[in-house]
């Protein structure tokens, strides 16, 4: 992985606010950065490259269109992990997993077009793990952001 | 909710935006309607909600944020409002949410993601939170993550 230079941490922080809904967004950007449309875009794909950057596109909020989010936690055995794994990330409801140091070790967030398909997808994933799936819809949110120092 | 035609955007934008310098008028030319069209739609899908904004996902193990902690609090119901709200405005904490306790293994209400270096950060950091709780805290944990096992995103289903 190329390492960032400051541009690179100006432009990632820049990123992680709204693309602006014009015909050469990315042009409009760059000169508020103070750099070329096409040295944005060699930074942009270099960085989705090297993986520092994992997705780059509009964020969709399921709960807006009618289905909703739900943070699930199920406590596996470790000489399970990989099977349980790979039983949990086959349903495409699954958005993000990642494993956790704790009791609780499998984190995962259920993504649905309905509020109805998070209770019977985590109740499939009970089902086929033979494992409880603990479930922790968000009650309040308080913020989400993230800066690199530039 | 979203019409046939605001899905079709979605399942073209769900994988990410092109990296050319007029994306939506490339994506508008592969759903086969007009540029301004999809920007009246995207507009419209932003003031409703549906798209929080277009935007990077980092990856915060490759920005040297080795160390990522959930840090889960029980915290007194009558102050998780301001306590949040406090707790989610500090630089360092990503996400921060009120969710139910599962009783009786579960005790926490408020967790709050916090990236840095090393542990030593993260638990520096955790220190701090933990100061502005007080009395208010009954108890917490940290679970630090050791594996992505899985990062996509919402994914629409093939509608038949």
């Amino acid at each position: 992985m190329t390492p960032l230079d400051d541009t690179d941490r100006r432009l990632l922080n820049r990123l992680q606010e709204d693309l602006p809904l014009t015909p050469r967004p990315y042009a409009d950007v760059a000169a508020e950065l103070g750099i070329t449309e096409q040295d944005l875009l060699d930074r942009l794909a270099r960085m989705k490259a090297d993986r520092v950057i994992t997705r780059f596109g509009p964020f969709f909020d399921a709960a807006a269109m009618g289905g909703d989010f739900c943070l699930c936690a199920m406590a596996v055995p470790e000489a399970a992990f990989e099977t349980v794994l790979t039983k949990v990330n086959a349903h495409p409801e699954v958005a993000h997993n990642y494993e956790r140091m704790h009791r609780l070790n499998m984190w995962f967030v259920l993504a649905t077009e309905t509020p109805e398909a998070i209770t019977a997808t985590a109740d499939a994933i009970e089902r086929e793990a033979g494992l409880t799936v603990h479930r922790f819809p968000k009650l309040q949110e308080f913020f989400i952001g993230f800066r690199v120092a530039a | 909710m979203i019409d046939a035609t605001d899905r079709r955007i979605i399942e073209a934008l769900q994988g990410g935006l092109p990296l050319v310098p007029a994306p939506y008028a490339q994506v508008a030319d592969d759903l086969g309607i007009e540029e301004a069209a999809l920007l009246d739609r995207l507009a419209a899908l932003k003031a409703r909600g549906v798209i929080r904004r277009i935007a990077a996902a980092p990856n915060h193990y490759k920005l040297g944020m080795t160390s990522n902690g959930m840090t889960v609090w029980d915290v007194q119901d009558d102050l998780i409002g301001e306590l949040g709200a406090h707790i989610g405005a500090l630089p360092f904490v990503t996400h921060c949410y009120e969710r139910p306790r599962a009783l009786p293994d579960w005790p926490y209400n408020l967790f709050a993601m916090v990236h840095g270096s090393s542990p030593d950060e993260v638990e520096q950091k955790r220190g701090q939170i933990a100061a502005i709780l007080g009395s208010a805290c009954r108890g917490s944990d940290i679970l630090y993550s050791t594996r992505i096992l899985k990062k996509t995103g919402l994914r629409l289903k093939a509608k038949g």
